[in-house]
């Protein structure tokens, strides 16, 4: 048939010379041009991986060298009896808190001589070391009057230079400004160490507790603000995870294509783009001042995160939903599904994994996002009431991760910087475990097909 | 296979199953099929043939609707199952799909149990009371596709894992499932091998004592071993139509006598 239709022109004109056979062993010049720049290739990919390798190592050691002193504290632990007479003494006394503190450096004084050390020190020295003591006994004997007559053991947190010069932060040749630590009071730090009455925790105050005035750095936590990044993603899943999902069923299986879907999509693709601080005065202005929520409540800071986060989410799902083989919607039309039966036992436990994904990448966007919450005053919270006010949770005054490390970042106290440091190795483990219980979600709704 | 006499053929056509008549399909501006009649007898097995492209397929998912999940397309004509016309506004496009079940070209299990698989149907309409009904309808459901053997020991495993042929069975088991009347086939063998061929045909010959079969295929040996009617199609036109012997041995337009003798397509 092919030999009929085809001209006698077009037929190829019979070969002149026969084509000389090429050895397979010598590499033509094409080949050797290709391989060469295949291998080229593969470096570049080795060298991007390299370096972004490079970078992560950078970036964890700093992190963790940096962070890990805020996970420790210096406190000075002293025992000491204070008799009835010696408290009805102190009281007596115009400056009574002074007389308390009279007892406290006789005590040092005592514990120090049974370790066999002797440093001459002065009431002002100490006070350099551990602060103003006398107050916070003062209040221990008064709130406890048993107490009195027997052993008693304070622990005592060491000021932020002290806590400085035993984690290394702070040496002799560093030590400028002797108003708060003067050279001859690490003397005094170096023989109480050697005692055993300065040592060095674990800092569980910092995991537990809320953030501390500007001249108490050692007593600051992120405990409090966890709390708040935790209660505003609850908001963010429970909100924006349904509200996303069904928008983008809703977009991607029912809606028609027309103008205004096309606009709406259009619209969605940008408020992804949006800055986030954009987001955060609409929620001041529609929250707060329209809607009279509370100020710096989780609530608000999980709404403006949730319309931060449901263009993210809707994207993701609306990819996932169209990846799933349009077979499966036939077959399921086919044996008389109605469309959502189809969508709702077939489609979606298919697009399941990647719509975790994007969840997930929409919350770890949340959870580091700062810029909204300074809008909206979720930022420079002092604890009131902490613990016991954090749990009526999602309407009191809180703070989160991100805002309060920004806060600690730009604090004078050097020892606020070690704490935003310490501040970014808790966020890390917090998303660090949503990312782990992503993945493990995720191997549970996987199917193969 | 084609021992049906012509003279019982011709009888039947008075009270055929589906009957279209005008019918025309646009796609967008593009109008794909245009101006069929045609009278599909029941418990027989009808074929569709003809180049790719011609419309076939597409007239095949008019008869149940699938065209309806796409936006574009239009259909106009009159469709009748049983004399009821299926695009009235008072039909219900799943109710009708029950009724007209449906096997697609690539196999396509659920990613969930054969057991499952074969159940989903009988259990989205209600068929079953309990659990042993619906043990009931799965067991006969496996054994009217040929699968029951092959599978009684794994109900449990996934339906994707099998062979392509035991798939595409297993789709056929699933549409038996919710006892539709009209079964379609789009190609159901373009994706097997010539084993699982032969048996999908075998099971096709059989379950045309209780269905209503209509078959699009593009192998004309096929049509010829599996039908006992069967429509030419070209560019969106009902060519031919007529018993699979006549079609085959004595066509009366030029084109299916060039199609079938392999001038074209």
């Amino acid at each position: 048939m092919t030999d009929t239709t085809l001209s006698p022109e077009i037929r190829p004109a019979p070969a002149a010379e026969p084509v000389k056979s090429k050895s397979l062993y010598a590499l033509d010049d094409l080949t050797r041009k290709r391989n060469a720049s295949e291998k080229r290739f593969k470096f570049y990919g080795i060298g991007a991986v390299l370096i972004g390798l490079f970078f992560l190592v950078v970036l964890a050691t700093t992190i963790i060298s940096e962070g890990i002193p805020a996970f420790t504290r210096t406190i000075v632990e002293v025992e000491f009896t204070l008799t009835q007479e010696q408290y009805d003494a102190a009281e007596k006394e115009l400056f009574k808190t002074k007389a308390y503190e009279q007892f406290f450096i006789g005590a040092l004084q005592g514990q120090l001589e049974e370790s066999g050390m002797s440093v001459p020190f002065d009431a002002a020295a100490i006070e350099r070391i551990v602060g103003k003591t006398g107050g916070t006994i003062r209040e221990f004997f008064k709130a406890n009057p048993g107490a009195l007559g027997s052993p008693a053991a304070f622990e005592l947190a060491a000021s932020s230079r002290v806590d400085g010069y035993t984690n290394g932060r702070v040496t002799r040749e560093t030590l400028t400004d002797s108003r708060f630590l003067e050279k001859s009071d690490l003397d005094i730090v170096d023989s109480l160490v050697e005692a055993g009455i300065i040592k060095t925790v674990f800092n569980w105050n910092f995991i537990t507790g809320a953030d501390s005035g500007v001249d108490n750095p050692g007593g600051a936590g992120i405990g409090a603000s966890v709390v708040g990044s935790f209660f505003m993603m609850l908001v963010v899943l429970f909100l924006s995870l349904p509200i996303g999902v069904a928008a983008s069923i809703y977009l991607e299986e029912f809606a028609p294509q027309n103008r205004f879907t096309d606009l709406i999509e259009v619209n969605i693709s940008n408020l992804a783009a949006v800055p986030s601080i954009v987001f955060g005065i609409l929620g001041l202005a529609v929250f707060i001042q329209f809607m009279h929520l509370p100020q710096s409540a989780p609530l608000v800071g999980g709404l403006v995160l949730t319309l931060m986060t449901l263009p993210t989410i809707i994207i993701s799902t609306r990819a996932s939903l169209k990846a799933v083989p349009p077979s499966i919607r036939d077959a399921a039309l086919g044996v008389g599904a109605s469309k959502m039966q189809s969508i709702f036992h077939h489609v979606l436990p298919l697009a399941m994994p990647g719509i975790l994904t994007g969840t997930i990448i929409g919350l770890a966007q949340a959870l580091g996002e700062t810029a909204p919450l300074l809008l909206i005053g979720m930022v420079g919270f002092v604890a009131r009431g902490y613990p016991d006010g954090f749990i009526t949770g999602f309407t009191e005054p809180n703070s989160a991760m991100p805002a309060q490390i920004y806060t600690w970042a730009a604090r004078a106290d050097y020892a606020f910087y070690e704490k935003a440091w310490g501040g970014i190795i808790v966020l890390l483990v917090f998303l660090l475990t949503m990312n782990i219980l992503a993945v493990i979600l995720r191997r549970r709704f996987e199917r193969r097909w | 296979m084609n021992e049906m006499p012509n003279l019982e053929q011709a009888s039947d056509m008075t009270a055929s199953k589906i009957s279209a008549k005008k019918v025309q399909v646009y796609y967008g501006a593009t109008h794909a099929i245009i101006d069929v009649d045609i009278e599909i007898q029941p418990r027989s097995v009808t074929a569709f043939i003809g180049p790719s492209g011609c419309g076939k397929s597409t007239f095949l998912r008019t008869l149940n609707r699938m065209n309806d999940t796409i936006d574009i397309c239009r259909v106009e004509g009159s469709i009748k199952i049983d004399g009821e016309d299926i695009y009235d506004a008072k039909v219900d496009p799943v109710q009708l799909r029950a009724k007209v079940g449906m096997v697609f070209q690539k196999p396509n299990p659920f990613p969930k149990s054969i057991y499952d698989n074969v159940a989903y149907g009988p259990r989205i309409h209600g068929m079953a009371r309990n659990k042993s009904q619906l043990d009931d309808i799965v067991v006969s459901s496996l054994q009217k596709a040929g699968l029951w053997e092959e599978v009684k020991n794994r109900l449990d495993e996934p339906g994707t894992g099998m062979s392509g042929g035991q798939q595409q069975r297993l789709c056929i088991a699933r549409a038996i499932a919710v006892s539709p009347e009209v079964i379609l086939m789009d190609e159901p063998c373009s994706a097997l091998d010539p084993i699982a061929t032969a048996k999908v045909e075998e099971l096709i010959d059989e379950l045309r004592e209780n269905y209503t079969i209509v078959i699009v295929t593009h192998s004309m040996q096929q049509a010829a071993r599996v039908s006992q009617r069967t429509a030419f199609f070209h560019l969106g036109i009902l060519v031919e139509e007529g018993s699979t012997e006549d079609i085959f041995t004595n066509p009366k337009d030029k084109r299916t006598q060039d199609y079938i003798t392999g001038r074209f397509g």
